[in-house]
Order: structure tokens, then C-alpha cells, then sequence
């Protein structure tokens, strides 16, 4: 039996970027609140300090920052026939933990969503009629427009620091930026990064073929920023560790340098590290969330954390989870359609090819942004009569560092080991890169998340079951997208072009994908379609909030992060200023 | 099986003269690196003493050593893999966390699996290695007559080959994914920092030219943009 705790006002689940936005707006409108964390906490000073965070080995291939697969994994089968296996060690996508959690390694890479992908379907519907969208297809509306957003997403970005160049000034198109992102308000509080080779290349021959390419928006910092918080982040470094470490330069925007410090001087935030929650309290009459049961991971105790209002600042997998568990909401079936809960998991459909150059890229002098990008074939930028396809992504020189252990291409026909691949690895180090597509994952009626039946965590929690495969639409997308990465090959005058690999076969957990899963608690205007209303508010327990891309419908062909934290921002507003007013749904139905 | 009694697996005792050998081979290929601003790099150095294994088995030390020599071979552009001291990175990492299953969901059931689902065995990597080197020579003696270790260079070549293709088939642990295995384990000991015990004298940063730490290149990402950067990689240890 859990010990009680003295009530709160409000308790939060995770404490990534979600979870420290809504601690800090949620502070400031005078609540107590506590900050449940199961990892542990990291001061950048310590953890992230030189020598020792520049070790591939340790961080990347052993997953250092990741979450512990002995403590909670997932499981992965490809249709709902099959049986699951779990995910036992990191392949695909490894996922975060301890305080800051992914915005401790992420790259950077902090975009808008296209206006049009916020009214997707109807967007669709309009320009193409609706008899061209696949039943299969499950696309939905977001229930938030981007103008609406507008304000957040510029917040998030001036809590970071964010690098870039405006393609879009209050609807004036500017010359250098991406000509089709949404309007925005102010330019970026930082210029952009500094340009590097592949970048110079790639830009190159994207403007040779008539494209626009621009420099990607990162957060990583070009030059020192003090950010709306009164942090003082500092310059970039170019070192080529970003993905997977810590920063020690403090340049990364992370939920640790950008507010940690000023929750942690609040004398109304409580930060619980190594809190692992195991169920919220669910009480299914009155609708309400009475708290949260965590065990204390230092003394084993289980404990109940009481609050008024209950906050998932978690992982999508875990914020599904722990919905599940609890009852709140209807599972989705994907045979039927019917239900909510996991519904529209989506990841993100990723592929490109290789380059061998004639200059020298060092590749080892770079940012987790690569900055350079195109948007020319993302979301319905381009017309897709005919296509048989929706979607799209951006296209970009994708290299975050030189770290020798994984980033060391040879041509197609090196062998994979002996003289001669030691010959063409030295020979080719400096002289390679991919370019590569980010491509949008759009839901499909049979990528779902559910509860494993045979697979448990290191509680005693079933773990989440994905059900995920790459779908008609990613795979004829990922062509098209494919067949302008080689074009954009070609016109880099590269002196060999590797073999492209669009997606055409299974979703595998072994070969690096992305960890941009999104969905399975997604936001919507209708309770019979989405979990979550448009202020992440859910509709049976009016006291729930769900944060994340958990609430994103589909994935846009744009890495989360900078949407996720319009969102929080946008919840957060919406609590404060009307939720904390007068208590209950702020959409009524 | 008389001659698998000769005390051969001493390579470490041997280790001393091909490492000789491979360093003045690698002195002859610094001329990239030569032209550079910064001092010429210094030959590599001789490996160390026999050092003492922390886990692997004399058998399985031998094996090791034999499939990391024909993967990453004695040229012009480094030593061998033993001599860039992979088999003491493999018996450390084998020895520690990693190799004893930290950080792996060991849960059952064990399902039958598809290639996309990754490694499913309840084995710990130390275990792994310990079954699949035990299979891998049952296999060499069947196919060659001698463990894999005491095969001529062209017939370990083959041998890799072969489990590389698939071709091989072994009793148990299967002989693709333990080749993935091993590839994998000599790439990470090779290029990984020297701390861990491969990597002697940053042989392979200075074969493809990676700078190592520590990479606080703000003031210079300009300057050396389309340059080649010719400076004497530095290590963690060159820190600590």
C-alpha cells in the first residue's frame, strides 16, 4: 500500500523539455508542484565536462544518457497478427532519461510545422478531393492552427536561442530564409550557424536545380544568448557531438541550462529524481486523476503523490502507458477504427544516399544541424496529383560529426573489412557525406501502441506494444524523396553516388532510424477521434493534461522538438489563464 | 590434436616484433600528414608487456586475435588488430558491464524472431562470444581440420567469408550474426579512444585523420572549411 503524501497542486511526470515548461508557467501562476522524474539528475558542469563527453564509445554505442533497457524497453511486431519482441538493447531509436531527458541529446534541430499540416485532412480535402485520400490513411486535424501556435513556437525559440535566417517575416518572403515556412512574427534570436562544406555543397546544387535552400534552424546557439529566462547559453563549439551527448559548451538548448536552474531557485517547485511512476489514481466516477503512485528508485518505497491537476510529461510510450493502465480513455482497435488511446503512431520515414566528394569535409568540425536544407518537397509544397502519395520532408546534408566508429563510409563494392576497406576508409573519411530525406510518417490505420500481453518492466508494468510498419504511402514517398537526394547527388558533381536506399521493406529495430515517434494520445475537435482536446486538455479527466508529440496526429516531415514546445507553452497558457479560472473541460461537448 | 597442444596461443609474446614491423610501415605512410603545420607524428609505439586477461580463455584469446589480425591486417596504414591492441579491448569490454549484460532487457519469453527484431538470445555478450568462438572452431575443424586461430592467413580470410555469406553453418549460435559480432567489436576497438584499450597511439585516427579531442573548433570552423586539418589527434588521456 503506497504512502500518501501531502497533496499538491499539481504533479508532472517526466521532466524533459515538457515537463520543465509546464513546471516553470505553472510556478509562476503560484501552484505548488512537484516534478516526478525516474532518471537521474545532471548538472552540465559535471556531466557533460570535457575530456570525458567526447567518447563515442560510452555515449553513442552504449547509449550512456538512454534510458536502461533492463529497466523498460518496448516491443515491436509489424501488423496486429503477429507476437512482439521486445527491443532488447537500443537499435532504431534508443530513447532518453534522467532530468533534461531527450533535450539533454538531441540534435538541435528546432522547425515550425508547415499552416497546412495543423488542417491536414481538410487541407488535403480541399486541393485534392476527398476520394484521393486511402481509407487506410488516418490523418486528422490538429484542432490548432499555426497562427494560433505562432506566438509559442517564437517563445520556445527565444527560450533556446535558436539559429536561423526568417524565410518568412509577418507574410513578406525574404531572401536566405525558407520561403515556405509559415509567417513569423520576429527573425530567429541568433544568425545562423556557420556554413560547412557539405553545407556549401549542398546548397550548391540545390540552387543549381532551381531549389531554395536555406539554413536550417538549430538550437544550437551561433553566438552567446541570454534567453527569456535570464540564462546565458554559450557559443556552438562545431565539435560533432551533439546526437547522444551532453553539451559542454552549454550551446545545445536542453531543459537543463534553459530553465532547470530557475526552477530549482522556486521555492514552490519540488524536483523528485529517481521517481519511477507506476500508475495514476484514476477515480472513473468523478472523472478526475487523484494522483500519481511512484516508487522511490533510492529507499523502494511506493508512494502517492495527491494533486489537483496531473500532468504526462513523458514519452509518448509512457504517457500512453500509463493512460492505459489507469482506463482513461478508449483503447484504440485498429480492426475496427474505433477508440483512442494509441491510436496514429507514427515515426519518421528517413533515407538518402551517400556522396564521395573531391573536397575535404571534415566532417569531425560540425554541429548536430547540419545547416543547410531544402523545403521544397515537404508537406504539400509540391503538387501531388498523381503522386499517389501524400507528404514529404525536407532534404539535407546529413552529417553530425565524424565520430570514426559509425561515421566512415566506402563507396558501394568496398569490402567491409581487410586492406582493401582499410585503404578506402582512409581514403574516402574526409571525402563523404549522405544526403538524406526526412520524411513525414503519416498515420496508417494498423501503426498503433497498446499494452505487451507477455513482456514486463522492471515493476511489473507491461511494456508498451508498437504496432509499426512502413505503410504504401511512406514507401512511395520515400521514392519520390529518394529520386531528389540523387539529384541533388548529381548536381554536387560527387565523384561516385552510392546506392540510395528508399524505404521498401520492414521497419527494423537493429539500423539507426529516428526517435521521433509521435501519436498514440493524439489532440483533435472530437472526443471520438482524438484523446486530447486542442489545449492537450483530455477529455474524460478534465484534470489530465498530455504533453508531447504523443499529441501530434501524424508526423510531419520536421524533426518535433520546436512544435513540442509551442505546444507546452500553449497548454500552459491555456491552464493558467482559463483552466485555473473555473476547473473542468474548456471545451465543452 | 597434438599440434593444438604446442603452446601457441601466445600472441601477445609475439605481438612485440610485428608491432615493430608495422611501425616503421606506418612511419612510410605519414606523408598526408607530414605536410601539415603541427609536429610529425611520432611512430607508432611498441605495444606494451603481455598484459593479463581479465576474462578470456587462452582459446578464446587466440580466436580473437586471429579474426581481428585478418580484419584489420598489418599494412602500410596501421598494425595488425592485435598489435592496435583489440583483444585487450574486447577482454575488458567482455569482462565489464557491457559484456555481462547490463543495459539488456534479458526477460523472456525467447519467441522465435525475424531478422528486424534485433538480437532476442538470453545470452550476455560474454557468454555469446564464450558459445560462438566454441562454434566457430567446431566449424573450422570440420571444414579445415585446425581451429580458426591455427589456419594460414587465405583460410581465416575464407573462413570470415564464409560466415559472412552465411555459408558457414554452425551447431547453435548462428555464424551471420556472430560475424556481425565480431566485425562490429573490432570497429568499435579499433576507432574507439585509445582508454579502452584498442586504438594504440591513436593508430586509427591518424589513418583516416580524425582529430580527436578536443574539438572546440568555433574560432576555426571557418579557416579550416574545404581544408585539410593535419594536427596530432589527441585522446581523453591527453586531458586527463
Amino acid at each position: 500500500m503506497a504512502r500518501k503524501l501531502k497533496q499538491v497542486d499539481a504533479v508532472l511526470v517526466g521532466m524533459g523539455w515538457t515537463g520543465s515548461i509546464m513546471a516553470r508557467e505553472l510556478t509562476k501562476a503560484g501552484l505548488s508542484v512537484v516534478g516526478l522524474e525516474r532518471g537521474a539528475g545532471r548538472s552540465p558542469a559535471q556531466d557533460f565536462a570535457l575530456p570525458g563527453i567526447r567518447d563515442e564509445l560510452k555515449y553513442r554505442l552504449r547509449f550512456q544518457l538512454m534510458l536502461d533497457n533492463g529497466t523498460e524497453t518496448i516491443t515491436m511486431r509489424h501488423t496486429p497478427d503477429e507476437a512482439a519482441l521486445p527491443m532488447r538493447r537500443w537499435g532504431a531509436f534508443p530513447l532518453g532519461d534522467g532530468v533534461g531527458g531527450a533535450g539533454t541529446h538531441w540534435n538541435g534541430v528546432t522547425w515550425r510545422n508547415l499552416p497546412s499540416e495543423f488542417v491536414l485532412r481538410s487541407h488535403l480535402e480541399q486541393r485534392y478531393g476527398k476520394k484521393t485520400i486511402p481509407a487506410d490513411l488516418t490523418i486528422q486535424d490538429w484542432g490548432v492552427t499555426y497562427d494560433e501556435l505562432e506566438p509559442y513556437y517564437e517563445r520556445f525559440e527565444k527560450l533556446c536561442g535558436t539559429s536561423g535566417k526568417a524565410g518568412n517575416l509577418r507574410g513578406q518572403i525574404i531572401e536566405g530564409g525558407n520561403p515556405f515556412e509559415g509567417p513569423r512574427v520576429s527573425e530567429y534570436p541568433n544568425k545562423p550557424l556557420i556554413m560547412s562544406q557539405a553545407g556549401l555543397i549542398f546548397t550548391a546544387a540545390a540552387k543549381k536545380l532551381g531549389l531554395h535552400p536555406f539554413p536550417t534552424p538549430s538550437s544550437n546557439n551561433s553566438a552567446p544568448y541570454t534567453n527569456i529566462e535570464g540564462q546565458t547559453l554559450g557559443q556552438c563549439q562545431y565539435c560533432g557531438h551533439c546526437e547522444y551527448f551532453g553539451c559542454e559548451s552549454n550551446s545545445k538548448a536542453s531543459p537543463n541550462i534553459c530553465i532547470m536552474p530557475v526552477l530549482m531557485a522556486d521555492k514552490r517547485f519540488e524536483l523528485r529524481t529517481h521517481a519511477y511512476v507506476k500508475n495514476l489514481v484514476y477515480d472513473k466516477r468523478a472523472k478526475k486523476v487523484r494522483g500519481v503512485v511512484y516508487i522511490d528508485r533510492e529507499t523502494g518505497e511506493e508512494l502517492e503523490q495527491p494533486a489537483d491537476l496531473v500532468v504526462l510529461c513523458a514519452y509518448p510510450f509512457n504517457n500512453v502507458s500509463l493512460m492505459l493502465t489507469a482506463g482513461i480513455g478508449q483503447p484504440y482497435d485498429p480492426r475496427t477504427g474505433k477508440g483512442v488511446v494509441g491510436k496514429n503512431f507514427c515515426l519518421q520515414v528517413m533515407s538518402g544516399v551517400q556522396i564521395f566528394v573531391e573536397d575535404e569535409i571534415n566532417p569531425f568540425i560540425g554541429t548536430g544541424v547540419n545547416p543547410a536544407a531544402i523545403d521544397d518537397f515537404q508537406g504539400d509544397n509540391f503538387d501531388h496529383t498523381g503522386l499517389g502519395f501524400f507528404g514529404g520532408g525536407y532534404l539535407y546534408p546529413s552529417i553530425s560529426g565524424g565520430r570514426p566508429i559509425q561515421v566512415r563510409a566506402v563507396p558501394p563494392g568496398t569490402p567491409r573489412w581487410g586492406s582493401a576497406w582499410k585503404t578506402a576508409t582512409t581514403e574516402w573519411y574526409n571525402h563523404t557525406f549522405p544526403i538524406s530525406a526526412h520524411g513525414a510518417s503519416y498515420a496508417w490505420r494498423t501503426n498503433y501502441l497498446d499494452l505487451d500481453p507477455n513482456y514486463k518492466d522492471a515493476i511489473g508494468r507491461p511494456l508498451v506494444r508498437m504496432t509499426y510498419n512502413y505503410t504504401p504511402n511512406d514507401k512511395k514517398m520515400s521514392q519520390f524523396l529518394t529520386d531528389k537526394a540523387v539529384e541533388i547527388a548529381r548536381a554536387a558533381n560527387a565523384k561516385i553516388i552510392g546506392t540510395p536506399n528508399p524505404r521498401t521493406g520492414n521497419f527494423d529495430n537493429i539500423n539507426g532510424q529516428s526517435s521521433h515517434h509521435t501519436g498514440g494520445a493524439i489532440m483533435g475537435s472530437d472526443p471520438r477521434t482524438s484523446v486530447i482536446n486542442r489545449y492537450l486538455q483530455n477529455w474524460e479527466a478534465s484534470n489530465l493534461f498530455v504533453m508531447g508529440r504523443a499529441a501530434f496526429p501524424q508526423n510531419p516531415g520536421y524533426n518535433p522538438t520546436g512544435t513540442i514546445g509551442a505546444l507546452a507553452y500553449w497548454s500552459a497558457n491555456a491552464i493558467t489563464t482559463q483552466y485555473l479560472k473555473n476547473p473542468g473541460p474548456l471545451i465543452r461537448t | 590434436m597434438a599440434e593444438n597442444d604446442v603452446p601457441r596461443r601466445s600472441f601477445l609474446k609475439t605481438a612485440g616484433a610485428a608491432g615493430t614491423l608495422a611501425a616503421s610501415a606506418l612511419a612510410g605512410a605519414l606523408p598526408r600528414a607530414a605536410e601539415a603545420q603541427t609536429p610529425p607524428a611520432q611512430p607508432a609505439a611498441i605495444p606494451p608487456a603481455p598484459e593479463p586477461l581479465l576474462t578470456l580463455t587462452a582459446d578464446e584469446a587466440a580466436f580473437f586475435s586471429a579474426a581481428y589480425d585478418t580484419i584489420i591486417p598489418a599494412d602500410r596504414l596501421s598494425p595488425s588488430g592485435t598489435d592496435c591492441g583489440l583483444v585487450t579491448y574486447i577482454d575488458r569490454q567482455l569482462a565489464g558491464a557491457w559484456g555481462n549484460g547490463a543495459r539488456l532487457y534479458r526477460n523472456g519469453p525467447f519467441l522465435p524472431a525475424r531478422p528486424e527484431h534485433g538480437y532476442q538470445l538470453p545470452l550476455t555478450p560474454r557468454e555469446y562470444f564464450a558459445a560462438g568462438i566454441k562454434a566457430a572452431n567446431v566449424w573450422s575443424h570440420k571444414t579445415y581440420g585446425k581451429d580458426f586461430d591455427r589456419l594460414p592467413p587465405a583460410d581465416r580470410a575464407a573462413g570470415l567469408t564464409a560466415m559472412e555469406k552465411g555459408t558457414a553453418k554452425f551447431d547453435g549460435i548462428e555464424a551471420q550474426p556472430f560475424f556481425e559480432a565480431i566485425l562490429q567489436s573490432a570497429m568499435e576497438g579499433f576507432f574507439a579512444d585509445p582508454m579502452y584499450g584498442g586504438n594504440r597511439n591513436k593508430v586509427s585516427w591518424r589513418m583516416v585523420g580524425y582529430p580527436g579531442l578536443p574539438a572546440t573548433w568555433a574560432a576555426k570552423a571557418e579557416a579550416y572549411r574545404g581544408k585539410r586539418v593535419a594536427i596530432e589527434p589527441q585522446s581523453i588521456a591527453d586531458f586527463s
